[in-house]
């Protein structure tokens, strides 16, 4: 029998507003409030809402033999809580019923596992501690930002207490290997890796509704044939997808949403289908192999690699600028600042100063609220540079912080012995007045 | 090819232009071009050329080899005594020149339009006519397929000579009326800029923008209007003794006529927003115009005088030493039919803005796009590049890669595809 582990992500970001120079250490709030709330009501509307009804009602129908994981981001749950309460509570409704698990990602959808392991560990475990608060559940699998991962993000998960990761299945790494099977990473195989099997999952989630595809139309009887006819002894079929597919990306019109639910009612009566959670897949399969990854992967792009994030001079620039911040940001407690370096992070304002978009089109543009990418260059580090002078007002650079309290203490030093000398000084005149006397 | 004006003696982008292209057809197979020019610079050699009858039609005939190309491009000047300049300092930097003592000038202001002066009676449009009766000489006594004008100037020249030869004619529109006087049009160019649209067969606009203007403000039907851009020559920088900045601040450049055209006022303004925020900024205004004493009045008035440079009108190899000294260059015309001199920066690796309103915004990808009124992203633009290093690194890189794939054998290309159409029909 083979699994079909269907897993959501959920992301949004905080945008930011046009920053200007001249408001750099003038104004402190970076955020387009309009913007964010219109793109969450709207994306919560056409997307999220009915989707997740649709799931409960699933849940409810095929009792308990639907099931589906997701991630999502802590920037995304604020927002909800901002903008759209609603969609929190339908989650929340999702999470009572035990089919749908939720996955450990970094709270900002951030791109900390290629800089430092402190930024990377806290980071986890913010999420962490969001999703146990709101859906009182401790997450088990881990899914890194836009799918990346690498042998060593993968070790420092394992170690982290987590027993697989999600990823692409990507072509250059994989071979001639199918994604359709649990694997181990090369470097630490106590961690599992789940493959995506992206052209079934992109079948749904860009294909679906494009006439001019020559499977078009899809149908849950096509899907579910696809499904039954992958290899024999494959295992598990990883349909991995940002959650917008449903209702944003494929529009009610195009029928995705009686798609999703046929689909979902076909497979449970196929006698050699049924779906599977990540740590059910895990639990329930050895894997048959290793995978190495020395360079990190992503599910972006053609590439299926960093460079949407991290490909031009003004990406990397941007990216070592702001972690080069983190040490300050150890010593600082202050919650406004805490704030906006969780936002700061965020793998968007770096998407957006890709310069890709010139070449690998629409996909890049469609989400970008920038003209170009160096408008989103120079507002970010605008913003940026307002967030570094409030740093520096709280936490002053290391060198004078030393210098001050090498200055204290020469004082208390000197303190102490003017005391000692003053006492001394008390002793000599006592004995002088009694040797007068 | 007809034309007012070829290197060495040009006052913009249009001589350039033509230069260029005529450089890169000679440069495909099976072009011979004829350039007609009316000669109006005494310091040529006139020894090498035949004057031809006097009031009649003073033609010259030269012969000029590209360096690096074996063809023979035919050169006509057509002795014209009359310079085109384009305000009084122009006028004296070209009075005090060598030419010969024939020569006479009129005085023009932007548009070409004639502004009389008692000393000065020569009437520009009289001579476009002159001209235009020479081509058609011309075009009687030389074997050709086709005729290609630049410009307004030379249109009514291209129509002659369809007149008297029966060969198509295409113009090309390096700028409008609508560009140069900022809507306060001269009828009697337009007139003409009309005519030649209407009777030529074919018309090549050096952007979409300028096609847009051809179509909208005279008319004409988009189906015979093709877009060819403009290229670059590519630099060798012979001496490659840089010139080491003396001055221990960031340079900030606008380039050009200061004119209504170029937006001056909004690069004063945009450099008033930057100089509130940061120190050790020298802003630099090369060249002149009729805005200038408009220009430093407002200067003054916003007390950032003494950060401001202006160097007069440079010419060659001083625009080059200028790009040396510049780190970021700035070019916020309100209409700008192409606009060459942001690629020239490009080449000397300075990281260019450009307004949405001008032609060559719609081929450069490394370059930061404003629209000229919004002085605050201007500034913006500015403050990134000079004080984010990683951004203007980007530029200098990627921006010389882009300019450099820039060539006009390619626009040459297009054009004779454009003469294939026409000779067509």
């Amino acid at each position: 029998m083979k699994s079909v582990c269907l897993f959501f992500q959920v992301h949004q970001p905080f945008r930011h507003r046009r920053y200007r120079f001249f408001d750099i250490d003038t104004d402190h709030y970076y955020y387009d409030d309009y913007t964010n709330e219109t793109i969450m009501r709207e994306i919560a509307e056409k997307s999220y809402l009915p989707t997740n009804e649709i799931l409960l009602k699933l849940v409810d129908k095929l009792e308990g033999k639907f099931k589906v994981a997701f991630s999502i981001t802590g920037v995304a749950l604020e927002q909800f809580v901002l903008y759209a309460p609603e969609v929190i509570e339908s989650f929340q409704k999702l999470a009572k019923s035990g089919c749908v698990e939720f996955l450990a990602e970094t709270y900002s959808h951030s791109l900390a596992s290629l800089n430092d392991r402190d930024i990377f560990e806290k980071q986890v475990k913010l999420h962490e501690q969001k999703i146990i608060e709101l859906f009182g559940q401790k997450p088990r699998v881990f899914r890194n930002t836009e799918m990346i991962y690498s042998d060593e993000i993968g070790d420092k998960i394992e170690k982290m207490g987590y027993s697989a990761i999600l990823t692409e299945g990507a072509k250059h790494v994989l071979g001639w290997k199918s994604p359709n099977y649990l694997y181990a990473s090369a470097l630490n195989p106590k961690l599992k890796i789940l493959m995506r099997n992206f052209k079934l999952s992109d079948d749904i989630s860009f294909r679906f509704s494009n006439t001019n595809w020559d499977k078009f139309p899809l149908t849950a009887e096509k899907f579910v044939g696809w499904l039954e006819n992958t290899e024999p002894n494959e295992e598990v079929i990883n349909l991995f997808l940002s959650y917008g597919s449903f209702g944003d990306r494929q529009s009610k019109e195009s029928g995705i949403f009686d798609f999703l639910e046929t689909l979902s009612q076909a497979i449970i009566q196929n006698r050699n289908l049924k779906f599977a959670t990540p740590t059910e897949v895990v639990e329930e399969l050895q894997p048959v192999s290793v995978v190495s990854v020395p360079y990190p992967i992503s599910w972006a792009d053609e590439e299926r690699d960093l460079t949407a994030w991290l490909g031009n001079k003004m990406q990397k620039e941007a990216f070592d600028k702001l972690y080069h911040l983190k040490q300050k940001m150890d010593k600082c407690s202050d919650t406004n600042l805490i704030k906006d370096w969780n936002y700061l992070q965020v793998s968007d304002h770096f998407y957006y100063m890709s310069t890709k978009s010139f070449s690998d089109g629409e996909v890049h543009n469609s989400f970008n609220p920038f003209d170009s990418p160096y408008e989103a260059f120079i507002n970010y580090m605008n913003v940026l540079s307002d967030f570094k002078i409030r740093l520096d007002l709280l936490i002053p650079d290391d060198k004078t912080e030393n210098e001050i309290s090498n200055l204290q203490k020469n004082i208390s030093k000197k303190d102490v012995k003017i005391k000692k000398l003053e006492a001394q000084l008390i002793q000599l005149q006592k004995e002088k007045k009694r040797r007068k006397k | 090819m007809f034309g007012w004006e070829f290197p060495p003696h040009i006052s913009g982008g249009l001589g350039t232009a033509c230069f260029g292209l005529t450089k890169g057809l000679a440069e495909l197979n099976n072009i011979d071009v004829t350039f007609v020019v009316p000669k109006a610079f005494g310091d040529e050699d006139q020894s090498a050329m035949k004057l031809v009858g006097a009031n009649n039609i003073p033609v010259a005939k030269s012969k000029i080899q590209f360096d690096d190309i074996q063809k023979k491009i035919d050169y006509y000047e057509v002795n014209s005594p009359i310079i085109p300049y384009v305000d009084e300092d122009e006028f004296w930097e070209l009075k005090s020149g060598k030419y010969s003592k024939k020569s006479q000038f009129i005085e023009t202001d932007e548009g070409f339009k004639i502004d009389f002066s008692g000393k000065y009676e020569l009437n520009l449009l009289e001579e476009i006519y002159n001209y235009a009766a020479v081509a058609g000489i011309i075009a009687g006594n030389t074997d050709f397929d086709i005729i290609h004008a630049h410009d307004w100037l030379a249109y009514p020249a291209g129509i002659a000579a369809k007149n008297i030869s029966g060969k198509p004619l295409v113009i090309h529109v390096h700028a409008t009326e609508f560009d140069r006087s900022g809507g306060n049009i001269n009828r009697k160019v337009y007139s003409i800029e009309r005519e030649g649209m209407e009777l030529a067969d074919k018309i090549i606009a050096v952007s979409n923008f300028t096609k847009n203007i051809i179509t909208d403000k005279y008319g004409i039907s988009p189906h015979k209007i093709t877009t060819v851009y403009n290229a670059v020559e590519p630099v060798f920088r012979k001496n490659s003794n840089k010139i080491n900045k003396h001055i221990n601040e960031k340079v900030v450049t606008f380039l050009g006529r200061i004119t209504q055209q170029k937006g001056p006022e909004y690069f004063i303004e945009a450099a008033n927003l930057v100089l509130k925020k940061t120190d050790g900024v020298r802003f630099v205004m090369a060249g002149s115009g009729d805005m200038m004493n408009a220009m430093i009045t407002r200067i003054a008035e916003l007390g950032i005088a003494d950060k401001f440079s202006f160097t007069g009108f440079l010419e060659g190899g001083d625009v080059q030493k200028m790009f040396q000294l510049t780190d970021v260059f700035v070019m916020p015309s309100v209409s700008e039919p192409f606009g060459i001199v942001p690629l020239e920066a490009m080449q000397s690796e300075v990281p260019v803005i450009i307004s949405n309103q001008s032609g060559v915004s719609e081929i450069l990808e490394n370059a930061i796009k404003i629209n000229f009124w919004d002085t605050y992203a201007m500034a913006d633009a500015i403050f990134g590049l000079l004080n984010y290093p990683a951004l203007s690194s980007y530029f200098k890189e990627e921006g010389k890669t882009e300019v450099d794939k820039l060539r006009w054998i390619d626009s040459a290309q297009k054009v004779l595809e454009v003469y294939k159409l026409a000779l067509v029909k």
